[in-house]
């Protein structure tokens, strides 16, 4: 007869599960993506996740933990996946195992495992392979629908002598939207949109990528419907990142790029719905993670509109990252019974 | 009727699988007699009650086996007929699993009862009578609580109660027992209201919650309240709807404030089933002995909902109902979410009792092991009372507790939702319950060292403001005697001190010393006076800083009484001994002693000392050496049988100062058998001399007079210096020894710590007085 604590009763849904169903919620960003720049994206994913779960096995089993309960949880497989989706397709193989290397042992289980990274550690992978490698980081292929006629997109055998043993293959690379705004020199957006093949063969935001996004866009709606997590953190970052590039919008040649054209773009989705939404490395109240989401948003239009590089999800969420502690100090919930919420340094009111 | 009263929502809850059906397949039976009834005395919050019965005594129904004890307390009666066989300590249902007082009868089947008072118009009755008859059927909250019913009713005088709060939600999973009670007496929880009603002051509203998965329920409770003013509201299942917290908030949008009872926002919330019992009590004199209990689970054949005797085993109720132990995983008593799992199926039924949870491992299976916190959030969003239990659990682990206090840990209703949707199925509730046990005793320890600091303080200030007022003292001493020398001087050499070797001289020398200038009797007076009040002050201190929570013994409290009545004597003494000094100061030649007559050799009448000590130490030359002896004898006798008295009592009391009492007596013996040496051997001496009988005597005198002179030569040679030299050394040494007593005294924390202290005191006093005077 057991003599446990009450709860007796359970819901059936366990952490392995939630995982599971965000990895599972990847899948139209994955085929959207696939569809658009070639399987790169696909060994990526596979790669990593690979080497993500080895690392954590091999962590587990120097903390003298039992790894096969901890791989269980899925938690190495989901930061595996998402780094894999982050880098860029037919990067070398050294460059992916490097980065779940440092997702998974320096951002992840050097600071004590699963639940106590303030990190995202997918985002510290890429951070630091952004960083350390920019050459390699920032080839990325061109959209199938952009490439010259003669051109297919990249084939099984020269992908892998390209991944491993760093045979390059040609022409297969192209600016990103974001690339082509950033280096706009005197163009104004309809100019733009005209002249760039990327942005003439898309409909709003770039040929592949406003596909990519709309597919991440789908899985998060799947997560939200899922109640995997809530809405607070994915729709404040959109929000604020609509509405800042709406006030600083013009269509002339110092444009920072329209609403629209930044919420498709790049990591946009992938980053709201996917990263944002880490539980571990975000804010914990609803009231903080509209805070958290928003400075993201607002980070990351800065970043894309004032500082060196094109794209920046990573750096705003590994910026608020740093800030989530800051923002849980000023956003505790008013609890039952109490006039107003506390701060967390206040001492028992009566 | 239609509903006037708007609905709120509460924030979070949980929807676990409702699991209701079950139980409410067949209709409302009631339990057979066991063979016996364990009654534990504590089945409410509160002081256990008391038993009122021997063991061996008959008892009928309805009989009352144990009053309460004090107000948060309730009565507990016995269910049926039969012999009290054991007042023991049994097993109890409680998570801890332990035993507590109870009654055990063994039952004798004729459930025989004593005559109920019924009462047919419960209108006529007063307000007090109505809460007396609840009082007196040992009404207790039967939703979970326990809490005394009759308390809950009697609301402080300024909480005017706006809304009476009938809580028929039971929101947990699989328990039926509120709602059969409502479907088959929804009459009498429609009297119950209006007679709580009554006692309340008829509340604006009279409101009774249901969760609208009971439509049996309402329908019932709806006819029954037509045409009445009580409003019958349902509203969504949600789980904890039924938390008395959340059912006002859902009720009325308001929060009960963190730390305070309903009352003071003007609600009072009664389960339906304490409602029924209240008012079955009132109107057919019914005592609280049986209630409806929920037995459910897939590990039973029967499952259903029964009236049972409080007492009742439950194993016999598992038996009855066909109950499968090796199916069960668990025996839950109350529901999944907040139920507690029973240590053994052999304690009994008690006043909470509302389910009884026998579930198959299928059904309920055993927690899995739990993972790490990945902050999800799902605890957050299912918590009802807008707490974050991911940063509480947090906290808990590191034992953070001004974290988890300032995070209102205390808030936490323990209803278990976040527990429920944690998908890391760590056990949170748990975690919360563990801290805030360790949060209460932290406090305690916590009260404890400041109690013990605040006392150092005390102290260390009052020693401070000792030294002051000593120092004072001592400057006031030393003008006095600067003044009494400058007087002395004035007065020229005739009344110094002469050196005398005559014994009477000496004696006429010491009282005149003792006849000082009423100044300085004054201020020895006032100084003792002063003495006297600073122990008094000291004997009534430990009281003062007594404080809620910290106990005081009454052996120590008579002690204590002791004490400060000793002190009081002292400084009543002093008071009159200086009021004394001020009338004869103020009236000195017209009031002479009425002692000083009675004295027959005295040749002056007057008060006079000085002439009393000389007439003294006169009668004492012409005693013979041997009458002498005796009237030594005698008294020392007289101080013996005294001293021994005085060493007895002290003895008795367990006093450190009996040992010193006890040297003293054997001092004393020891004198005795010496003085009755010499007069033995002045005896022989008196019979083998009889003529010289005289010149002996005279010798005796003589020699007394030669050892004195002796004495007194000796002293003489030796300066005054010297002797003060000497005394003050003795003094030094004998208060270094009382000061180590007094040090260890206080190491050791002992209670005769004030007296040593005391004779600390006057030693310094004393050594202060010899330096001075030197």
């Amino acid at each position: 007869m057991l003599r446990v604590t009450s709860p007796h009763t359970h819901s059936a849904r366990s952490t392995g599960q939630l995982m599971r169903l965000v990895v599972f919620a990847t899948l139209p960003g994955v085929v959207a993506m696939t569809l658009a720049f070639g399987w790169g994206s696909l060994f990526n994913v596979a790669l990593a996740s690979v080497s993500a779960m080895v690392f954590e096995a091999a962590i587990m089993r120097l903390r003298g933990r039992p790894a096969l309960f901890y791989l269980r949880d899925c938690s190495a497989l989901v930061t595996g996946v998402l780094l894999g989706l982050a880098l860029p397709p037919y990067c070398p193989w050294w460059l992916v195992v490097t980065g779940s290397g440092v997702s998974i042992i320096l951002a992840k289980q050097l600071y004590g495992g699963m639940g106590y990274n303030p990190f995202n550690p997918a985002m510290v992978g890429y951070v630091v392979l952004l960083i350390s490698f920019p050459v390699e980081m920032t080839q990325w292929a061109a959209p199938a629908s952009v490439l010259p006629e003669s051109q297919s997109l990249v084939g099984l055998a020269e992908g892998l002598k390209q991944i491993f043993a760093g045979v390059p293959v040609d022409g297969y690379t192209g600016a990103t939207p974001l690339d082509v705004l950033k280096q706009n020199s005197g163009q104004t957006m309809a100019g733009l949109y005209n002249s760039d093949p990327t942005l003439q063969a898309g409909m709003l935001a770039g040929a592949g990528w406003e596909w990519v996004n709309i597919g991440f866009l789908l899985g998060g709606l799947f997560l939200l419907y899922q109640r995997v997590f809530t809405w607070h953190a994915p729709v404040a970052m959109l929000t604020a990142l609509g509405l800042t590039s709406a006030l600083f919008y013009s269509s002339g040649s110092d444009s920072l790029g329209s609403p629209i054209f930044h919420l498709l773009s790049g990591a946009t989705m992938f980053g709201a719905f996917f990263i944002l939404t880490d539980p571990v490395s975000s804010a914990v109240s609803t009231r903080g993670r509209l805070v958290y989401g928003a400075l993201i948003g607002i980070l990351l239009f800065v970043m894309r509109g004032w500082s060196n590089y094109p794209d920046a999800v990573a750096f705003a969420v590994l910026l608020a990252n740093f800030a989530a502690p800051f923002i849980d100090y000023y956003t505790l919930p008013r609890t039952y019974g109490h006039q107003k919420a506390r701060r967390a340094t206040e001492k028992e009111e009566h | 009727m239609g509903s006037l009263i708007k609905v709120w929502d509460i924030p979070g809850g949980v929807h676990p699988p409702e699991n209701k059906t079950q139980s409410l397949q067949l209709p409302l039976g009631k339990a057979p007699l066991p063979p016996s009834l364990t009654l534990p005395l504590n089945q409410h919050i509160g002081k256990p009650a008391k038993p009122v019965v021997q063991v061996g005594e008959r008892v009928l129904g309805g009989q009352l086996v144990a009053e309460a004890e004090g107000i948060f307390s309730a009565r507990v009666h016995a269910p049926s007929s039969g012999t009290v066989s054991a007042i023991e300590d049994r097993l109890i249902p409680h998570p801890s699993g332990y035993s507590a007082p109870c009654v055990v009868i063994e039952l004798d089947g004729k459930d025989e009862w004593v005559p109920l008072e019924r009462c047919e118009d419960v209108n006529s009755l007063s307000k007090s009578d109505i809460l007396d008859k609840i009082r007196a059927a040992g009404i207790a909250g039967l939703g979970g609580a326990g809490f005394p019913t009759s308390v809950k009713l009697n609301p402080r005088a300024d909480h005017k109660i706006h809304t009476l709060i009938l809580n028929g939600t039971e929101c947990e999973p699989y328990i039926t027992a509120d709602d059969i009670l409502m479907q088959t007496k929804a009459e009498e929880v429609v009297a119950g209201s209006q007679l709580l009603a009554k006692l309340l002051d008829f509340p604006e509203k009279i409101l009774i919650g249901v969760e609208d998965n009971k439509p049996e329920a309402i329908a019932a409770l709806e006819k029954a309240a037509e045409g009445t003013e009580i409003q019958v509201i349902s509203f969504p299942t949600k789980y904890p709807s039924g938390g008395e917290k959340q059912l006002i908030q859902i009720l009325t949008g308001e929060e009960v404030p963190s730390g305070q009872i309903p009352a003071s926002i003007g609600v009072v919330c009664q389960n339906v089933g304490t409602t029924v019992a209240a008012y079955r009590a009132v109107r057919y004199g019914e005592p609280l002995v049986s209630r409806i209990t929920t037995l459910v689970g897939e590990a039973l054949e029967t499952q259903r909902n029964v009236e049972v005797l409080l007492g009742t085993p439950i194993e016999f109720l598992l038996e009855e109902h066909g109950f499968n132990a090796k199916k069960a995983s668990r025996l839950v008593m109350g529901g999944p979410m907040m139920g507690f799992a029973l240590p053994d199926p052999s304690v009994p039924v008690i006043k909470t009792t509302n389910c009884i949870l026998a579930p198959t491992k299928k059904e309920l299976p055993p927690p899995q092991p739990a993972q790490a916190c990945i902050r999800c959030g799902l605890c957050a969003e299912a918590c009802p009372a807008s707490l974050l239990p991911q940063q509480l659990f947090w906290y808990a682990q590191s034992e953070d507790f001004e974290k988890l206090e300032a995070h209102s840990l205390f808030d936490c209703i323990e209803c278990g939702a976040c527990s429920y949707v944690c998908p890391s199925h760590i056990p949170l509730v748990q975690y919360y319950r563990a801290s805030k046990g360790a949060i209460r005793l932290h406090q305690q320890e916590k009260e404890k060292s400041d109690r013990a600091r605040r006392r150092f303080e005390f102290r260390q200030e009052r020693i401070a403001k000792e030294e002051a007022e000593k120092a004072a003292k001592r400057e006031a001493r030393k003008k006095a005697a600067e003044e009494a020398k400058r007087k002395l001087a004035e007065q020229g050499n005739d009344s110094a001190p002469r050196k005398s070797v005559d014994p009477v001289a000496d004696a006429l020398a010491k009282a005149q010393a003792k006849q000082q200038s009423p100044e300085v009797q004054r201020a020895k007076l006032e100084r003792s006076l002063e003495a006297a009040k600073s122990s008094l002050e000291r004997a009534r201190q430990p009281l003062e800083p007594s404080e809620p929570g910290v106990e005081v013994t009454d052996e120590q409290k008579e002690k204590q009484k002791a004490r400060i009545k000793q002190a009081e004597l002292k400084v009543q003494e002093a008071e009159k001994k200086l009021q004394q000094l001020t009338q004869d100061a103020q009236a000195p030649e017209s009031k002479p002693e009425p002692e000083a007559k009675s004295k027959p050799d005295t040749k002056a009448k007057s008060d006079d000392p000085v002439a009393a000590a000389i007439a003294k130490a006169q009668a004492k030359m012409n005693m013979s050496p041997e009458d002498k002896l005796r009237s030594s004898l005698e008294s020392l006798y007289k101080r013996l049988s005294k001293a021994e008295e005085k060493a007895a009592a002290a003895r008795e009391a367990g006093d450190e100062k009996a040992d010193a009492l006890q040297q003293g007596v054997d001092k004393l013996k020891q004198k005795i058998a010496d003085t009755q040496k010499e007069l033995d051997e002045q005896k022989p001496s008196t019979v083998a001399e009889p003529s010289s009988a005289s010149r002996h005597n005279d010798d005796v005198a003589s020699q007394a007079i030669e050892r004195a002179k002796a004495k007194a030569a000796a002293m003489e040679t030796m300066s005054a210096e010297d002797k003060l030299r000497a005394q003050i050394e003795s003094v030094k040494a004998r208060l270094e020894k009382a000061r180590e007593r007094l040090a260890n005294a206080e190491a050791e924390e002992n209670e005769n710590v004030e007296a040593f202290r005391t004779g600390v005191t006057k030693l310094e006093d004393k050594l202060q007085q010899l330096t001075e005077d030197r």
